[in-house]
């Protein structure tokens, strides 16, 4: 007898109905099809503790959909041979959550983290809360809950040892992996305790104590590995693509070029003719715009994925092209750029900044160009789907198992306990596996083949079909009084939204979009006005790793450092003085503030930490250094998912205009911490990916089709390349600074501090990226 | 019919010659471990070794390993304790994972030809395998802490 061993027996197996309507607000990044309402499971509130360990915060994580669940029932099992499994409920892309969390777990119920078992969980929200793995949340709305689960499970497994030793349960204590009572001695292991354990009463989420931050052994100390290390080093761990079941076709789609556009017929008799070729058919798509749904297009099926993919390339489709064939990204970028130079629909407003400009000694104006992103995970989407009768089987590689069981069942019209979504590991995921389209296309092609059938995009599919990053236009115009002091502060960001992936028309930004480093601009200057003036959407935008936060972090900070040239002042004093006092910004102004779907309260925008991370990276990576001729040195600071990050990047140009990045230096405030290992692993990452998408990220479009293909023309950065060295350095937060963001804050400073190191190096002011040929001579 | 040996054991294939031995790998033996990731040779996902040289599955056509020995990171060292793979371990390189196999049966094949690379060298080596995470601090450490035992 387990605490738990069959998870099918759960009490709340009764699935809650949930209004679905489009609202896009306090919202995870499927939730903008779902309701705001009360969600269920356990709201994370007040009261908690008694005693000193983390102090009670509130966070966002009650009005995720499905809420949160803190029960020990459903997350921790104990076998009598004392391995406890552990259920990991989110989804693992490589940020260490898979690991993170049940660690959580372990070191609240005093558990030997080497006879812990991590067990991936299904999609199934009303068991285990919310899975959407996005919005950097997992950690900042899963610390407490999964404390508590496991100080539950340790005051069973006590209460159980007390009565088997026939003393009162405040004379026992749990200590690695033992109950013992110290007055006799007696030690009692957990696996003779798991079935007298599970049959204590689950005691209440407010009745038990915390572990004091004293007596941790493993959160914040960073020595333990994450579980599939081993695995991966061997080959073992197994991704959506290696999903194999008995029978199994391989399939590959040819989808249209064009977003929106639609089959207008096919010729599949060269496919057909291809050795292991075996079906060529139709696949349904979704009418623009499509939301998560298939964007259609013709299937060929093989007994192999290299069989499939040569099929398809002998497939000859016609197309009808749909509404956005006109799409064209030099037109459009002027189309935005006119945009940004006209007044926009106002969203936030301080001060009289009309007034303010008119009368400024100087105006420093800066219009920067961004275009679109494309995810380029390593592992491109896939999904393997078995659809039998009126049950369906996913395994795939989905950030949002929960939205993606719910998905399935409305496209092959089932009812959501029929579907059972498997969460593979992620090979990557960056936002783009929030949307489970590939599941879906492998669910409807096994529906219609009556056989499991992987679906495999290729490199070219990933790259041509992606959710894309927005593309947008930032302007920003400053003016100065004599003294050089900042008095104004304009902003326009034009950008299509991804609320138009949902919703035809929608040409103006989402809070959660304004909110990413528009309306919560942090600068202490009198006159502030943001504008989002309206742009037409003509393709799948999505959510990129940091979303909004990389164009408008780019164009502030690359601002910040064009006001210091423009002033005579040092980057770093620029941005402080800008930043100005510590305080808890305040925005009356600004209608539905979305903080990250966060309360205020808890996670207010404070400039004393923003300051700090910035004079911690300047002392840490020794800012204002002597440099070698020809090099440079930039600085950016910027404040996403409630954490507070500031980035310095030396660089060097040499003549022929070659850039090599030489340090990075990051620091990052995301307060209390679980594995500071990852949080420097991701930083590492952030600038990697930051260092990418400067240099080289863009995906365009000609005549409504993506004009790149794979890493030969949308090419990624390589080891060759990547920084010589990248530190990271982790502001100690005391223990009751709530956990916050570190998947994706590292990305949006890097790109301005680069520019700014360019300039610094050069005297170049880069304003559009990529950077691309801008720096030969 | 092709004959090749695969970790090790003989296998033979009378399907399409052409077939890029990736897909042979994983769709027709079941060795999931090298990963497709561009079907091109340019992001190195797929590396595994043809008579210890580091080759790309993607665009190896079955036909061209007839009678040849792959090794691919399932035969890489019985226990999975490769130095390579142990100082991967010792640095916690990977962050998803994905690109890794392509990336040790890489860095397993620099050092069959080259046991103490500069880190030049490495940054040279290694510059066919992506990591879209960003490992590639802890990959040119992990080649380094290899060559110099682990």
């Amino acid at each position: 007898m387990t605490i738990i061993a069959n998870p099918d027996s759960a009490t709340s197996a009764s699935r809650r109905g949930f209004e679905r309507h489009l609202k896009v607000e306090n919202v995870s990044r499927r939730a903008i099809l779902q309701t705001l309402g009360l969600a269920g499971g356990f709201v994370l509130a007040a009261p908690l503790l008694s005693r000193p360990a983390f102090a009670a915060y509130e966070t966002g994580a009650g009005k995720m959909p499905h809420g949160t669940v803190v029960d020990p029932k459903i997350f921790v099992s104990i076998a009598p041979d004392g391995i406890v499994s552990i259920l990991a409920h989110r989804s693992e892309m490589g940020t260490g959550v898979r690991t993170s969390l049940p660690l959580i777990v372990a070191e609240e119920m005093e558990a030997d983290w080497t006879k812990v078992r991590v067990v991936q969980a299904p999609g199934d929200e009303v068991k285990f809360g919310n899975q959407d793995t996005d919005g950097s949340r997992s950690t900042r709305h899963y610390l407490l809950p999964m404390r508590q689960i496991g100080a539950m499970a340790r005051a069973m497994l006590e209460a159980a040892a007390a009565k088997r030793l026939g003393v009162p349960a405040n004379e026992v204590k749990a200590v690695n992996h033992e109950v013992v009572h110290s007055a006799s001695g007696k030690r009692l292991g957990f696996g003779e305790l798991a079935a007298d354990a599970a049959n204590q009463p689950v005691p209440a989420v407010d009745s038990v104590q915390l572990k004091s931050p004293k007596d941790f052994r493993y959160l914040g100390k960073g020595q333990v590995s994450v579980v599939d290390l081993h695995d991966i080093t061997v080959g073992k761990a197994r991704y959506g693509a290696d999903v194999r079941l008995p029978g199994m076709k391989y399939a590959v789609i040819a989808r249209p070029p064009v977003t929106g556009g639609k089959v207008k017929s096919f010729d599949s008799a060269e496919a057909l003719k291809v050795p292991g070729v075996e079906q060529v058919l139709e696949v349904k798509g979704w009418p623009w715009p499509s939301k998560f749904q298939p964007l259609g297009g013709v299937a060929v099926v093989a007994r192999n994925t290299g069989a499939a993919i040569k099929g398809r390339d002998a497939l000859k489709v016609e197309w009808d092209d749909g509404p956005n064939a006109a799409y064209d990204s030099v037109a459009y970028r002027a189309e935005l750029e006119a945009a940004a130079r006209q007044p926009g629909l106002v969203v936030r407003q301080e001060g009289d900044v009309e007034a303010a400009l008119k009368s400024a000694d100087k105006i420093v104006t800066g219009e920067y160009y961004l275009p679109h992103f494309a995810h380029a995970s390593m592992e491109p989407p896939v999904a393997v789907a078995d659809v039998k009768g009126d049950k369906a089987e996913i395994w795939a590689p989905v950030q949002s198992p929960g939205g993606t069981r719910e998905d399935v069942a409305k496209t092959l019209q089932l009812p959501p306990e029929n579907v059972t979504v498997n969460v593979t590991l992620l090979g990557g995921g960056f936002g783009r596996k929030s949307k489970c389209d590939f599941a879906l296309e492998a669910a409807l092609l096994s529906k219609t083949l009556g056989a499991p059938v992987k679906v495999q995009w290729t490199r070219d599919d990933d790259i041509q079909h992606d959710f894309l990053h927005t593309v947008s236009v930032e302007r920003i115009e400053a003016g100065l009084d004599k003294s050089g002091k900042v008095v104004a502060w304009r902003h326009r960001s034009v950008a299509p939204t991804i609320l138009s992936t949902f919703a035809a028309g929608a040409d103006h930004a989402a809070p959660f979009e304004l909110g990413m480093g528009l309306v919560d601009m942090p600068f202490e200057i009198a006159n502030i006005q943001c504008e989002n003036p309206a742009a037409k959407a003509m393709t799948r935008i999505g959510w990129f790793r940091s979303v909004s936060n990389i164009p408008r972090a780019f164009a502030v900070q690359s601002m910040v450092g064009e006001l210091a040239h423009a002033t005579g002042r040092d980057q770093k004093d620029m941005l402080l003085e800008l930043i100005g006092t510590p305080r808890v910004v305040k925005l009356a102004s600004v209608k539905d503030l979305w903080n990250y779907g966060e309360p205020y309260e808890s996670y207010p925008i404070d400039t004393g930490r923003l300051r700090r991370v910035v004079e911690f990276v300047a002392e840490k990576g020794n800012w204002g250094r002597s440099l070698p001729k020809g090099h440079g040195l930039g600085i950016a600071a910027h404040r996403s998912f409630v954490s507070y990050i500031a980035t310095i990047v030396e660089v060097s140009v040499d003549d022929k205009g070659k850039l090599l990045v030489h340090q990075v230096d990051s620091a990052i405030d995301c307060g209390v911490f679980v594995n500071p290992e990852r949080i420097q692993s991701q930083l590492e990452g952030a600038a990697i990916m930051g260092l990418s998408l400067a240099k080289y990220g863009e995906v365009s479009f000609k005549n409504g089709r993506v004009q790149q293909r794979n890493f030969d023309d949308h090419p990624v950065v390589r080891i060759d390349e990547a920084p010589l060295v990248t530190n990271v350095h982790i502001v100690p937060a005391d223990a009751d600074t709530p956990p916050s963001g570190v998947g994706e804050p590292g990305v949006p400073p890097f790109a301005p501090a680069l520019a700014n190191a360019i300039f610094a190096a050069t005297g170049k002011r880069l304003r559009a990226l990529p950077i691309g040929n801008q720096l030969a001579t | 019919m092709i004959k090749v040996k695969i970790n090790g054991q003989e296998q033979s294939w009378d399907g399409d010659p052409s077939l890029p031995l990736l897909w042979y790998l994983r769709d027709e033996l079941g060795l999931t471990g090298s990963k497709y990731g561009c079907g091109q040779a340019l992001c190195g996902a797929c590396t595994v070794m043809v008579d210890k040289e580091a080759a790309r599955a993607c665009i190896t056509a079955i036909s061209d390993v007839a009678g040849r020995e792959v090794t691919t990171i399932e035969g890489l060292h019985p226990t999975g304790d490769h130095p390579v793979q142990k100082a991967w371990r010792q640095v916690n390189v990977p962050q998803c994972g994905f690109c890794q196999a392509g990336q040790i049966m890489q860095a397993a094949a620099l050092l069959n030809q080259n046991p103490k690379p500069s880190h030049d060298q490495i940054r040279d080596a290694m510059s066919g395998n992506i990591c879209r995470c960003g490992c590639y601090q802890r990959i040119e450490n992990a080649v380094h802490l290899a060559s110099t035992g682990v």
